[in-house]
């Protein structure tokens, strides 16, 4: 195996490795293709089994021939291991340099992964388009599924089938891709069952310095209209990115050219900057001065909660012009791949009480990130602590995900999961077993057999004691809306994945398992009171008085 | 009634900060103790209660177009923004209000004219709910190395001490008189808390008076005594909360700190805390902060990293877990002092109490601690929180950084503490109200000249009564966080911004739907159903023991009232202004306007925490089901009466 080439030292004894608020363990440190494994050897739970794909970067120190390597991972987490002997340091540091940043996707774990668990249902089959549509058509026939993008020539982003509206041909839409920024075309993101709205995402209209237009873009979504009403676009950028968007071939919706449609346009970071932040937020979690003012100014000139509340502002309004102004929306950005997915998944969450189930969050991600063609494996090769330069590295997802912690602490009742399903999607689309988020489209994953030679993470959530373990206990089915708070006051920072490494976790788990606590012994008693109830009205029937009063 | 000019002021417009397009009009009404704002042109009858006790700030704005407008600041951090059509109203209005929210005698204040409905033998009882000797003596104290002194009875040795003092069994009537002498206010070394488990003790006085070199020696044989009555440790510690800085100025006065040299076997050690004028003006430029109408994420953190609140906040809570760690790992008994030995001195040995002792976490506990380390020990209520037109320089927000340090500490340790934040919040509010007799008057010797245990009530029992709406149902006495000595983690990051109290009154901004509350639903349920369990078993045991059954059984209570998804709906709120004005419509009235409900009822009727608490069940967004009755006709399915509004936009 070319692995063996990458290991230079495989096995070095009396590692000491210190943990966060864990006991250090003293042990051997053993390099694998995919693993880097530390074992006491005394019992098997003092090991620590870390993907090489979750090593964001690594620092070596040296003391005397005493060498220490400090791990930094993409899940934030930091580690150090003592390693005896300057050779053995040094051999082991660009063995794990080399290991967690390979080139070749075929040779990530993915590929080599075998479940050690039963799969009840594979993964790769519970979210298709095909029955996401069908719930579609039990509310409404406006719209179908197109195969226009069968082979992926028609948008190499998009997945084979998209809704759309039913009267727009495939030749419309063939048109309508080639005006939109990376050929993806208006299509259906979510159908508001409410009042007929949908929520409409592409890319950006390709109009240009002068003005081009598309009687195919336009008419196809004016066709989501109904008679007289106007729409609403959402692009996610300022009105001055995207005027200079026009000298590289983009733009915007003009008024003159979409008569029936009003502009807004909101302020979503980019890529770059977004990455930027991370890592400024994460250096200032990690920060060990004491001081007040050095954490308030590093928190916030990282600028992360101003990105969390203009995202989930966005979001709020995308929602509120659906279900309060009763019009439809077409949100895009640039490629219409990154905030405007942001945008999209958030309002559904806020809209949908189906979205804030653990299927239905699950199909949510499905949908509008993997399916959507969201570059998973660009944007999360890297994390906070990479020390190359980054290409295409954002953390546009994290975002996402912290977004929705956020509704989720707002409204703590109606989210049938907790935050632990948002904590373990961000480490899955950073480092993992499973191949759910390897690749940056559909397209890419068919090209990698990803579903034929990998597993779906799905097939591993959604087992009983998973499910059993992410549930929220406190779940009560809320058919509402629920508008989030976008107040500084009520946006806070995501503790449970920046501080989550810097102080223990004891208190927070007490807390939680005596909620459970409580919430479980009322079940038990109803069901004995319900029993017993039966068991009486059984006494009655079975023993009718003897006198009569 | 004479400082009424105008006791009721028709068409007045109440603004609401968040969403203007929530506002109202109505009636303002001026009694003597409350101003109640009526909304006119509502189905149900709305009202807002204001006591005047609570106004802290009038501030009378520039006429508009549309009237001239009033904004009342709260001490509860409440703001009520009036725009009247007449000016001479305002005036009016104004200059009474500020007359009646200021005034100039005790008796004028509202706890001696608060009369619920409870006979004079039930009100003296009030007063003993809580025994501060009872609360010595669980401590262990009297023992053979602590004594009572008699030495303050009369108030006579320092005028703001309380009359019953424990000192060294060693200390004389005359080391005691004379090391008083030699601190500032005869405040001189007394005790505070003692560790049963290790004998370590907390002392606490104010400032020696040694300049540049005045030195006393009762005052050192004093500090010995102390010393000696923690036998296990051979050394103790002398804390001064101040600046080091602050104490070196105050050596010019002839004040200043302790000489290591003078005094044997102490360690001496300055803990920064700012005196009470900065931490006035940073409160208030925290204040400024909340009050922003439509901040960015970097205007608020901007500000309240400029406010220095969260630092000040901090500063309390390290020297706390200082005096906690000395006593606690190292065994050594602590002094600690400020100036006076009543602000930052009252804070530091509270907070440490807090962390040594689960007792002090629980909800009898913490009332006793600030009973015991504030209302006897001589912090300056009345001054502090201005009951009386008074100094504006001597108000200050000790108090409230104590309560928000116990906060901060709940929010590390959600299983150890028995009450919840609504009690720290009723607790912060009646500091200010002045509804009940326990926060008025600056020491015991005033409150006692005063009379007020013979002519108001008390908060105590009162809070007590009202338990149900304090509790954490997260608490439990067994598990790790309840027992011992709490270590909280102070890097700055685990400081939070208090919301549920610098913006009480904007209900928007807070969770919609309370774990907490669910959680008390849950154990309220929980209890009828193990009594329901209990009825079923007996009746099942007598038709299985008894043939001759005679029909008496009857169908145990139904369970319709429980935590059905009706009885807990949550309120998803409006929409908020997310388009920056872009989108100008949106519902106008979702919800009833964040202050009506926070309103006082009339006294004569009702208490006010059961506002208090109607109050956060609201904030949070949770209806109970009458409530959700009110609501559910402005419910989401409800087509929004702007509509019109926004297609014109």
């Amino acid at each position: 195996m070319e692995f063996a080439e990458l290991i230079k030292t495989p096995r070095v004894d009396g590692v000491v490795l210190h943990r966060p608020f864990m006991p250090t363990v003293e042990g051997t440190l053993c390099l694998t293709g995919h693993h880097l494994i530390l074992s006491s050897r005394q019992d098997n739970t003092e090991e620590l089994w870390l993907l090489h794909s979750n090593i964001d970067s690594i620092e070596k120190r040296f003391l005397g021939s005493l060498g220490t390597i400090i791990v930094k991972c993409k899940d934030l987490r930091m580690i150090q291991l003592d390693i005896p002997g300057m050779e053995e340091c040094l051999n082991i540091g660009s063995s794990i340099e080399a290991l967690s940043t390979l080139d070749s996707v075929s040779l990530m774990y993915p590929y080599f992964y075998r479940p050690m668990f039963e799969v009840i249902e594979d993964g790769w089959n519970s979210f298709l388009p095909e029955d996401a549509f069908k719930d579609l058509e039990a509310m409404t026939d406006e719209w179908r599924l197109s195969e226009v993008n069968r082979d992926f020539r028609v948008c190499t982003t998009y997945p084979p089938l998209v809704a759309v509206p039913r009267n727009v041909d495939d030749d419309t839409l063939r048109k309508a891709a080639g005006f939109r920024h990376g050929g993806r075309f208006p299509v259906l993101s979510y159908y508001h069952k409410k009042n007929g709205m949908v929520m409409m995402r592409s890319g950006q209209p390709l109009t240009g310095t002068n003005g081009r237009r598309c009687k195919e873009d336009e008419r196809l979504i004016n066709a989501t209209l109904r008679p007289g009403k106007r729409g609403y676009v959402i692009d996610t950028r300022t009105i001055s990115v995207a005027q200079q968007a026009k000298a590289r071939g983009g733009g915007f919706e003009t008024e003159a050219n979409y008569p029936q449609w009003r502009r807004i346009h909101k302020a979503i970071e980019r890529s770059n900057v977004l990455q930027d932040s991370l890592v400024k937020l994460v250096e200032a979690c990690n920060d060990q001065s004491h001081s007040m003012d050095r954490w308030l100014s590093k928190l916030e000139a990282s600028n992360w909660q101003t990105h969390v509340k203009e995202i989930l502002t966005t979001a709020c309004l995308a929602a509120q012009c659906i279900d309060r102004e009763g019009a439809s929306v077409l949100v895009h950005g640039t490629e219409g791949t990154d905030s405007t997915l942001q945008v999209t998944s958030l309002a559904q969450i806020i809209l949908d009480p189906a979205c804030r189930t653990i299927q239905g969050f699950q199909g949510l991600v499905e949908r509008e990130w993997l399916q959507a063609g969201h570059p998973f494996a660009q944007r999360c090769s890297m994390s906070a602590y990479s020390n190359s330069k980054p290409r295409h590295e954002a953390p546009g997802f994290l975002l996402f995900l912290d977004c929705v912690w956020q509704v989720l602490r707002q409204f703590p009742c109606s989210f049938q999961f907790t935050e632990q399903l948002l904590v373990l999607l961000f480490e899955h689309a950073y480092a993992s077993q499973f191949g759910t988020f390897l690749g940056n489209s559909a397209a890419e994953r068919v090209r990698l057999s990803l579903p034929e030679k990998t597993v779906s993470l799905w097939s591993w959530v959604n087992r009983p004691q998973e499910i059993d373990h992410l549930s929220n206990p406190l779940y009560e089915p809320n058919s509402l809306v629920i508008w989030p708070s976008v107040a500084p006051q009520s946006l806070l920072l995501w503790e449970g994945v920046f501080l989550r490494w810097n102080r223990s976790p004891r208190c927070q788990e007490e807390a939680h398992e005596e909620m459970v606590h409580i919430i479980e012994y009322n079940k038990e008693l109803q069901n004995k009171v319900n029993s017993l109830r039966r068991q009486l009205a059984q006494l009655e029937t079975q023993e009718p008085p003897l006198q009569t009063p | 009634m004479e400082h009424i000019r105008l006791p009721k002021a028709e068409n007045v417009r109440l603004l609401n900060r968040l969403s203007p397009r929530r506002s109202c009009v109505g009636t303002l009404y001026l009694t003597a103790t409350h101003s109640i704002y009526v909304e006119s042109e509502t189905q149900v009858r709305s009202e807002t209660w204001v006591l005047h006790s609570l106004i802290c700030r009038l501030e009378k704005q520039v006429n508009t177009s549309t009237g001239s407008p009033l904004l009342i600041h709260c001490k509860n951090f409440q703001v009520l923004h009036f725009v009247f059509p007449q000016e001479q109203d305002c005036v009016h209005i104004q200059a009474s209000l500020q007359r009646l929210s200021q005034p100039e005698q005790y008796e004028e204040l509202y706890c001696f004219s608060y009369k619920p409905n409870v006979d004079e033998a039930e009100r003296k009882e009030e007063w003993s709910f809580l025994n501060l000797k009872a609360e010595y003596r669980r401590l262990g104290i009297p023992n053979s190395l602590w004594k009572s002194s008699p030495v303050n009875q009369s108030y006579k040795v320092s005028d703001t001490y309380p009359a019953e003092l424990y000192v060294p069994e060693s200390a004389t009537q005359h080391v005691i008189v004379g090391s008083s002498k030699f601190r500032s206010r005869g405040r001189f070394p007394t005790l505070s808390y003692y560790c049963k488990d290790n004998q370590a003790a907390i002392c606490r006085s104010s400032q020696p008076l040694s300049g540049f070199s005045a030195r006393c020696l009762e005052d050192e044989q004093l500090l010995e005594a102390i010393r000696r009555s923690n036998p296990r440790s051979d050394f103790m510690y002398v804390v001064d909360t101040r600046p080091k800085l602050n104490a070196i100025a105050n050596r010019a006065a002839g004040k200043g700190y302790e000489n290591e040299d003078h005094y044997s076997n102490i360690k001496f050690q300055f803990i920064s805390i700012e005196n009470i004028h900065v931490m006035r003006s940073s409160q208030q430029k925290m204040l400024d902060v909340c009050e922003l109408r439509t901040p960015s994420m970097a205007n608020f953190l901007e500000g309240l990293e400029g406010s220095g609140w969260l630092k000040h906040i901090k500063a309390v809570l390290d020297a706390g877990v200082f005096v906690a760690k000395a006593i606690s790992e190292e065994g050594a008994s602590v002094l600690v002092h400020c100036s006076d030995g009543w602000d930052r001195t009252a804070q530091v040995c509270s907070v440490a109490c807090v962390l040594l002792e689960p007792y002090y976490r629980s909800l009898k506990g913490l009332m006793v601690l600030i009973e015991r380390e504030w209302v006897s020990f001589g912090h300056k209520f009345s001054h502090r929180c201005n009951h009386l037109d008074g100094d504006s320089k001597e108000v200050s927000p000790v108090m409230d950084q104590f309560l928000e340090c116990v906060w901060q500490l709940t929010e590390q340790f959600p299983c150890a503490f028995e009450f919840n934040e609504r009690f720290l919040i009723a607790v912060h509010h009646h500091m200010y109200a002045c509804q009940y007799g326990n926060f008025v008057g600056n020491n015991q010797r005033e409150r006692q000249q005063l009379g007020l245990r013979d002519k108001t009530h008390s908060l105590w029992k009162h809070l007590w009564d009202t338990r149900g709406d304090y509790i954490n149902p997260l608490y439990r006495t067994d598990n790790c966080q309840s027992q011992g000595v709490l270590r909280p983690s102070t890097a700055p990051y685990c400081f939070k911004f208090w919301s549920g109290l610098y913006n009480r009154f904007d209900r928007g901004m807070h969770p919609r739907q309370s774990v907490e509350d669910y959680l008390m639903a849950v154990r309220e349920e929980t209890v009828q159903l193990e009594e329901q369990l209990a009825s079923h078993k007996e009746q099942i045991e007598k038709l299985e023991n008894k043939p001759e059954w005679t029909g008496e059984a009857e169908e145990g209570p139904s369970l319709s009232w429980g935590l059905a998804p009706g009885g807990f709906v949550p309120q998803a709120g409006t929409p908020q202004d997310y388009s920056g004005g872009f989108i100008a419509s949106s519902s106008p009235c979702q919800q009833r306007s964040p202050v009506d409900g926070l309103a006082f009822t009339p006294p004569q009727n009702q208490t006010s925490e059961a506002d208090l608490s109607v109050g956060s069940e609201q904030e949070s967004g949770i209806a109970d089901v009458s409530f959700n009755s009110q609501l559910s006709e402005e419910g989401p399915g409800e087509p929004d009466p702007d509509d019109a509004a926004y297609s014109a936009a």
